[in-house]
């Protein structure tokens, strides 16, 4: 066993060394990358999906259950204690990287999907009357639609939806007329998943709140490139996944406005959301245990942690720079595509080009991509209402993270020029 | 290229690009709807079935070029054929593209034993089988319009 001190040493080295490298170094630290696959070397472009985590989470997942696996929050001996610091020790991570006033505004979830969930259950669940409007808007995942249609579903709440010009972009005085003395709640997310598009959340907060509403932003697509920072845009709730920041799988976080939280009640019941049991009745712990019922999952908050280090080692202001620099390249390349068409042209984009390439249906792109080691993801990306608006069934989309680089952009237009050989009217 | 060219036959690029008996059907006595929540791939068949013969067959739907093909060459290999035999020969098809012993004594696949690659794409298997899904349906159906999910 190594000494605290030593320890201590290790960790500033492994800091000094992620701080001083380049981008282009930190790619030898995500295993999955060096692979093979149908005889290429692997070209992962479907970091919207899910981004590979870098070896220092992986080790420090292992590393969990190697030593400190157990319960947290209950038990007195040395692994729950372990366990219990890992744990809340990753929410004062996930506090600073949102940089939320309190890490009791940070609510561990499996992931945005539960997150949105959760405040359309206990939030939804007290106060929204029938005629109460729900304003969405077209850019919309299936996660933050379908949890509000249930939530009408069940109060007689309206929900309504802002409109996107054929640009991507939202049209924020559409938006502005929508918004009622009956609206409740805006939710939109902070970046498509599907176009890219970054939406300009801080200025829906000023209207909704004006409005009287409150808001709840998906950040799912924007914690992996850009900075995000809940006091500064003012939201009322954030959601965001784990596995799309390099962490694992089954984990986020939901941020939710100290007073906010402490006046919804719980959404799921059982252990550790409880203050005192009784059969003639229950009361309530405080946020965030209120709303984690159960054992969590331990090992995820701990690589989430763990991701949100590596994260903040290799610099989101680096990343976002480096992303967006290959945006450009990717897109000035594949304009040299004949017949291929970008869907999705906001003036602000991050992380990801849609695209169409006229004859080919987008899952025989994939198809064709997948043979020659290029991943990209062909569908309609859980968004099926923005893709009627778009008139389309579904696109094919390439999305980038920190280790993306100008030779997986090559690779997937050297793909595609093999792709309209393929095609090509015969 | 070569795997990919297994795959993608010249015949299924050619009935994806152009499909045959591609269109609406006015005195339809079957029809059903076929859908893919996953990706999104819709079917609509249109079968004109007399005397348990099945005599004309229509579709119309969006699809990568695996279903559209695959839909278009069953409207070619189905018509003038028994319902029985039609049946039959959805049951070729599947053990093709699932890799099963081909049943000698059933019907003849014939063109249609250019979707044999597919069977090297799971994820795939799905596109071919969408047209036949939904021609069963129609069937069991009758006038009813039917769905796959």
């Amino acid at each position: 066993m190594s000494t605290a001190g030593q320890k201590i040493d290790e960790v500033e080295a492994a800091v000094e060394r992620l701080v001083s490298q380049s981008l282009a170094d930190l790619r030898a630290d995500f295993p999955a990358l060096d692979q093979q696959v149908n005889g290429h070397p692997l070209a992962y472009l479907d970091n919207a999906a899910t981004t590979h985590k870098p070896r220092q989470v992986i080790e420090a997942v292992a590393n969990y259950y190697e030593r400190d696996n157990s319960n947290v929050h209950r038990g007195v001996h040395e692994l729950s204690q372990r366990a219990t610091l890992a744990f809340e020790a990753a929410r004062e991570k996930v506090r600073a990287f949102i940089n939320a006033a309190s890490k009791d505004e940070i609510v561990f979830t499996r992931g945005t999907t539960e997150a949105i969930n959760l405040v359309a259950n206990a939030w939804g669940g007290e106060g929204v009357a029938a005629g109460d409007e729900i304003l969405i808007t077209e850019l919309e995942h299936h996660s933050n639609i379908v949890p509000w249609q249930m939530l009408a579903q069940r109060s007689g709440a309206v929900v309504k939806v802002a409109p996107i010009n054929d640009a991507g972009e939202l049209e924020l005085e559409a938006l502005a007329d929508l918004l009622s003395p009956r609206t409740r709640m805006v939710a939109l997310n902070y970046v498509s998943n599907t176009l890219g598009s970054i939406n300009p959340v801080a200025e829906v907060v000023r209207l909704a709140h004006d409005a009287g509403a409150l808001v709840l932003v998906d950040a799912a697509q924007a914690t992996p490139h850009l900075a995000v920072d809940v006091q500064e845009l003012g939201c009322d709730f954030l959601a965001f996944s784990g596995h799309k920041v390099y962490g694992p799988t089954g984990i986020g976080a939901l941020f939710g406005r100290a007073e906010l939280l402490e006046a919804m009640p719980p959404w799921q019941g059982g252990g550790d959301m409880i203050e005192q049991v009784s059969f003639s009745g229950s009361s309530y712990a405080h946020p965030p245990a209120r709303f984690e019922a159960g054992t969590p999952n331990v090992a995820g908050v701990v690589g989430l942690g763990a991701a949100i280090d590596y994260l903040e080692c290799a610099g989101i202001e680096r990343v976002a720079t480096h992303e967006h620099e290959l945006l450009n390249y990717a897109e000035g390349r594949l304009r040299e595509i004949p017949g291929l068409r970008i869907v999705g042209t906001a003036a602000e984009k991050t992380g990801a080009h849609s695209f169409v390439v006229e004859g080919v249906h987008p899952h025989d792109i994939g198809t064709v991509l997948d043979s020659f080691g290029v991943a990209i993801r062909a569908g309609h990306h859980c968004t099926q209402p923005l893709m009627e608006r778009l008139g389309l069934v579904a696109t094919a989309r390439a999305s980038f993270a920190l280790y993306s680089n100008h030779d997986d952009v090559d690779r997937l237009i050297d793909a595609l020029l093999k792709l309209t050989e393929l095609f090509g009217d015969g | 290229m070569d795997d990919l060219r297994q795959l993608y036959q010249e015949t299924i690029l050619d009935h994806g690009r152009r499909p045959r008996n591609f269109g609406a059907m006015d005195d339809a006595t079957h029809q059903a709807d076929g859908y893919n929540p996953l990706c999104g791939d819709k079917v609509h068949l249109y079968l004109k079935v007399n005397d348990g013969v099945v005599e004309e067959l229509k579709f119309e739907g969006q699809g990568c070029a695996i279903s559209t093909s695959s839909a278009s060459l069953m409207t070619e290999a189905l018509k003038g054929r028994s319902v029985d035999e039609a049946r039959d020969l959805f049951a070729q098809v599947h053990a093709m593209l699932t890799g099963k012993q081909l049943d000698d004594m059933a019907a003849e696949l014939g063109k249609l034993a250019v979707f044999e690659g597919v069977k090297q794409y799971p994820l795939r298997v799905k596109c071919a089988t969408l047209a036949w899904h939904t021609l069963e349906n129609a069937l069991a159906g009758g006038g009813e319009v039917a769905k796959t999910e």
